[in-house]
Formats: C-alpha cells, sequence, structure tokens
C-alpha cells in the first residue's frame, strides 16, 4: 500500500484523556503520513477536538504517547515544544482571531512569532500574499468584528498559512456555515494542500467537506477508533453507525 | 399552617456539610492555582522579554478610561468631605484647620482607596471580562500555538500599567479632590485659591504622601494581578466571562481593603 511508504509526521499510540470521571479518549492510536489530508470523523463530544489539542500541547494527555516529527511530547522541553509549534498551524473553530488587532496585525503577530527575521516590506509582502491565497486581499485593514464567519474562517487560515506550517490542524473547519461557504473553505483546504504540500488533519463531522477533502478517514466512537480507510470503504460499510452519518 | 420550606432531617444536615466541604476545597485550589500564577507571572517579568508596545497601550487604556470617572468622583469627595466637616469645627472655632484637615484625609487615606475601589471596578473588571472572552473564544489558545506565551503578552503589561498608573491616578485624584474641597468652602465662606492650598500644604508632611503612593502602587498591582488572573482562568462557556468580570471587582476591592489596612498598621509603626 502506498501510504507505508510515506513518512509519519504524527504518531500518536495509545492516546488516554478523561476529565474527571469522563474518558474522552480511551486508548487512540493514529498515524498521519506526509502530504496527506486525514479526515477524523465522530459526532459532537466524541473527543475530536482534545485530539487535535493534545498533539500542539494545548492539553495534556493522562497516558500514551503523541511524536511530531521526531518530538515526543510527554515531558517535552520548552524549546522542543517550540519547535513543534513552528511546524504545526491550528485553524480553531471560530477562527480565534485576535478582536483587539486588525487583520494585518493578526497575520503580522503570527508572523513575528515565527522563524525568520523579516523586514517592513518581506512582512508586509507575506501577509499581502497569505490574503490573495484566500481570497479576501482587500480585508487587510478591518476589524475582525467586522467579518462575516466565513470570512473570519479564511482569514484564521490565512494567519495559519503566513508562516509556513508543514502540518495544519483543522477544527472543524465548515461548522455553522452555509453550504456553499463550507464548499469554498473545503476547496481552500485543498488548495493549500496542493500548493504547499503540507499533511492535514482535519476535524469535522461535515460530510461534504469529508468527501471533498479527504484521503483517508479515522472514525471514533466512544474515545476510541471505531474505523479507519478511504472515503470509498466507508461509503461502502454498511455499519448502521458508519451509515447514519453518510446518508 | 405554614409548611417549613426545608425539612430538619439528615439529608440536609448533610448536603449543608458535603457543601461547605466543596466550597473550602474550591478555596484551597484556587488558593493553590493563585500561587502557582503569580509564581509564573513574577518569573516570567524577570526571566522573559518585557513587552513594551502592549505595556504602552494598556497604559493609555487604563489612564484613558479611569480619567473622567476619577475626576468627578475627586471633586465630590473633596466637596463632600468639606461640607461635612466644617459644622464640627465651626463649633470648636477651628474652621481655619478645614484645608489643611481635608487635605491631609485626602491624600492620606481617601484619595488612594477611592481611586483604588473605582480602578478595581473599571480596570478589574473590563481585564477579567476581555481576558475571560479570549479564553472562551480560543483565543488565548491561539497565542499560545502560535508560541507566545499569553503571560507573557496578555498578562505581564496589564499587571505592570495598572502598578504604574494607578498611583498616578491616585495623585491625579489628590489633585482633583483638594479643589473639590476649595469649592466646598467657597459655597459658605470666600477664600482664595492660593490661600487654601498655602492653608492645606502647612499640615501636609512628606510622609503623608509617601506611604499613601507606596500602597497604591501595591493597589495597582492587586487590581491587575486579580483582574488577568479571573479572566485568564475563566471556564469555557460564555456565561464564565460575566462570572470573571464580577469575580474580579469583587476580589481585588477586597483585596484593596485589605491591603490598606496592612498598609495603615504598618505606616503606624514608622
Amino acid at each position: 500500500m502506498e501510504k507505508h511508504k510515506k513518512n509519519v509526521v504524527i504518531d500518536v499510540k495509545n492516546l488516554k484523556i478523561s476529565f474527571g470521571d469522563l474518558k474522552v479518549l480511551d486508548g487512540i492510536n493514529l498515524q498521519l503520513y506526509e502530504k496527506e489530508n486525514l479526515v477524523v470523523l465522530g459526532k459532537s463530544g466524541s473527543g475530536k477536538s482534545v485530539l487535535i489539542k493534545c498533539i500542539v500541547s494545548l492539553l495534556q494527555h493522562d497516558k500514551g504517547e503523541i511524536t511530531v516529527g521526531k518530538h515526543e511530547l510527554t515531558d517535552i522541553s520548552d524549546e522542543d515544544l517550540i519547535k513543534v509549534r513552528k511546524k504545526t498551524g491550528f485553524l480553531f473553530q471560530g477562527a480565534a482571531l485576535y478582536d483587539s488587532m486588525t487583520v494585518r496585525e493578526n497575520l503580522a503577530f503570527a508572523l513575528s512569532k515565527s522563524k525568520e527575521k523579516l523586514s517592513k516590506k518581506e512582512l508586509e509582502d507575506k501577509i499581502v500574499q497569505a490574503l490573495d491565497d484566500v481570497g479576501l486581499p482587500d480585508s487587510i485593514d478591518k476589524m475582525p468584528s467586522e467579518l462575516s464567519g466565513g470570512m473570519k474562517k479564511r482569514i484564521g487560515l490565512a494567519r495559519t498559512l503566513v508562516v509556513h506550517p508543514e502540518i495544519i490542524l483543522y477544527d472543524e473547519p465548515t461548522t455553522g456555515l452555509d453550504p456553499i461557504t463550507s464548499n469554498e473553505i473545503s476547496n481552500l483546504i485543498n488548495e493549500t494542500k496542493a500548493k504547499f504540500n503540507n499533511s492535514s488533519i482535519i476535524i469535522t463531522h461535515d460530510i461534504a467537506c469529508v468527501k471533498k477533502v479527504a484521503d483517508r478517514i479515522v472514525m471514533i466512537k466512544d474515545g476510541k477508533i471505531y474505523k479507519e480507510g478511504t472515503l470509498e470503504e466507508f461509503m461502502d460499510d454498511e455499519d448502521d453507525y458508519i451509515q447514519s452519518f453518510f446518508k | 399552617m405554614l409548611k417549613p420550606l426545608h425539612k430538619s432531617d439528615g439529608n440536609s444536615l448533610n448536603s449543608v456539610f458535603t457543601q461547605v466541604k466543596n466550597s473550602s476545597f474550591a478555596f484551597f485550589i484556587d488558593m493553590a492555582n493563585g500561587t502557582e500564577y503569580l509564581k509564573t507571572v513574577l518569573k516570567n517579568f524577570v526571566t522573559k522579554k518585557f513587552e513594551f508596545q502592549e505595556f504602552l497601550k494598556q497604559c493609555y487604556q487604563i489612564g484613558n478610561k479611569s480619567l473622567g470617572l476619577i475626576s468627578i468622583t475627586g471633586i465630590i469627595i473633596g466637596l463632600v468631605l468639606t461640607i461635612q466637616s466644617r459644622p464640627p469645627l465651626v463649633q470648636f472655632g477651628a474652621v481655619a484647620m478645614l484645608p489643611g484637615m481635608v487635605a491631609v484625609s485626602i491624600i492620606r487615606e481617601m484619595g488612594p482607596v477611592i481611586t483604588a475601589l473605582i480602578c478595581a471596578g473599571k480596570i478589574g473588571s473590563s481585564m477579567g471580562a476581555e481576558l475571560g472572552s479570549m479564553r472562551v473564544t480560543e483565543q488565548i489558545d491561539a497565542m499560545e500555538v502560535s508560541n507566545t506565551h499569553p503571560i507573557n503578552f496578555l498578562v505581564i503589561p496589564r499587571v505592570a500599567a495598572a502598578t504604574v498608573m494607578i498611583p498616578l491616578l491616585t495623585l491625579y485624584a489628590d489633585a482633583i479632590g483638594i479643589f473639590g474641597s476649595w469649592l466646598g468652602i467657597n459655597i459658605k465662606d470666600t477664600m482664595s485659591l492660593r490661600y487654601f492650598i498655602n492653608q492645606a500644604f502647612l499640615s501636609v508632611e512628606f510622609l503623608d504622601i509617601i506611604p499613601a503612593v507606596i500602597k497604591s502602587f501595591f493597589f495597582g498591582a492587586v487590581i491587575g494581578l486579580v483582574g488577568c488572573y479571573k479572566g485568564y482562568n475563566a471556564g469555557r462557556g460564555t456565561e464564565s466571562v460575566g462570572v470573571a468580570a464580577n469575580s474580579a471587582v469583587v476580589t481585588a476591592s477586597l483585596l484593596v481593603i485589605i491591603v490598606d489596612l496592612i498598609a495603615v498598621q504598618i505606616t503606624d509603626l514608622i
């Protein structure tokens, strides 16, 4: 199989995390391969977002191993965590744009914390390019409060892309958007992959988005992996739970 | 016949006991978290790069937000103190002491405490709500993912700005309060501003001003630390923004009074 020839960029082994008595993830194993779009599917509250928050150490897992590139995250040093986060972009569910900053300042803020030191002109060029990539060059001086939900998601994606991450984690990128905007965001995810050759984990329960972007799908149920496979394998599966998503 | 609201049985006693146990537990958890937070703020303040631009922005915000309110309150405090103190002083034939007495009470106590309490309401709540809403909308998480320590970028500049600005606002409130007192005297008598100021500052000593300024630095630090702590540790739901803002005001106001009590005891020893 071709996927096994590719490098593993994220390797999750036996991941467990609980909040109080509630077991959210109970022994998750998954790999993200180079230049792959991996969709994590599951109903609300199944722990999909928790999984990717563990991958960037926003949440501390209780047991198991998460390896991003060469770095294992359990007891990782601050310097290594900075390296992991520099190669990982995260698009939050509500885009998480900084309210008190304009779009330009949001992108400049992300760039100021990235690997390279840039001149004012280089900084401006990169910001304009990133906004061009998401189709919103005219929003540069707007405040987040002046943007629609779809525009916020695009700007959030521009802020993620502007630092050229090797891995992008999308947390429900199309949730709360109308079908047309959802379709545009799904196209953007594919265009981003084609242009930057990055690997992505896409958390969603939007099947239209899954059909557009998925190279491989992992389904989570009751804190465990319920099924792993390609879109065709999921579509052909007669299991009631799986079909309840695809019908 | 009226029915009792609660049955006085073992169950309700048990539930009271559980409630007390949970509250005490939550209090100690909060104390532990607060200590850890204070340690991180102090450590990062000393070891990490100081966000000077953000500090200046916060100084402007704090001064700009509070100046109008402090001006109005300062004038009213000066006026009220003067109007209330005048009759007993007239009775004892000591009305000439009025400017000095009002100036000393404003500089030593009223100015710093009233300014701090207003700032606890205005700045503490705004810090709690702002950081709380940043927590709820995942902006703090986004900052962390992009390798910016939120404590360095959000908390330290705000605490530093409150620590610097509140003493300045206090001195301004003192000046406005003393001016208010002059207005108060001129309601019943006539006194020139120059004579009033001469009389007022005959009674004010250097040792009245310095402890008051020092304690207002602590008031500023307390308001900044509490406001940011409550917002930074807000829950995930939208209602937690309101809870954080409210809790920031209540805790900061209470701590201002406690710090004032300690400061008065220390000043007394000196």
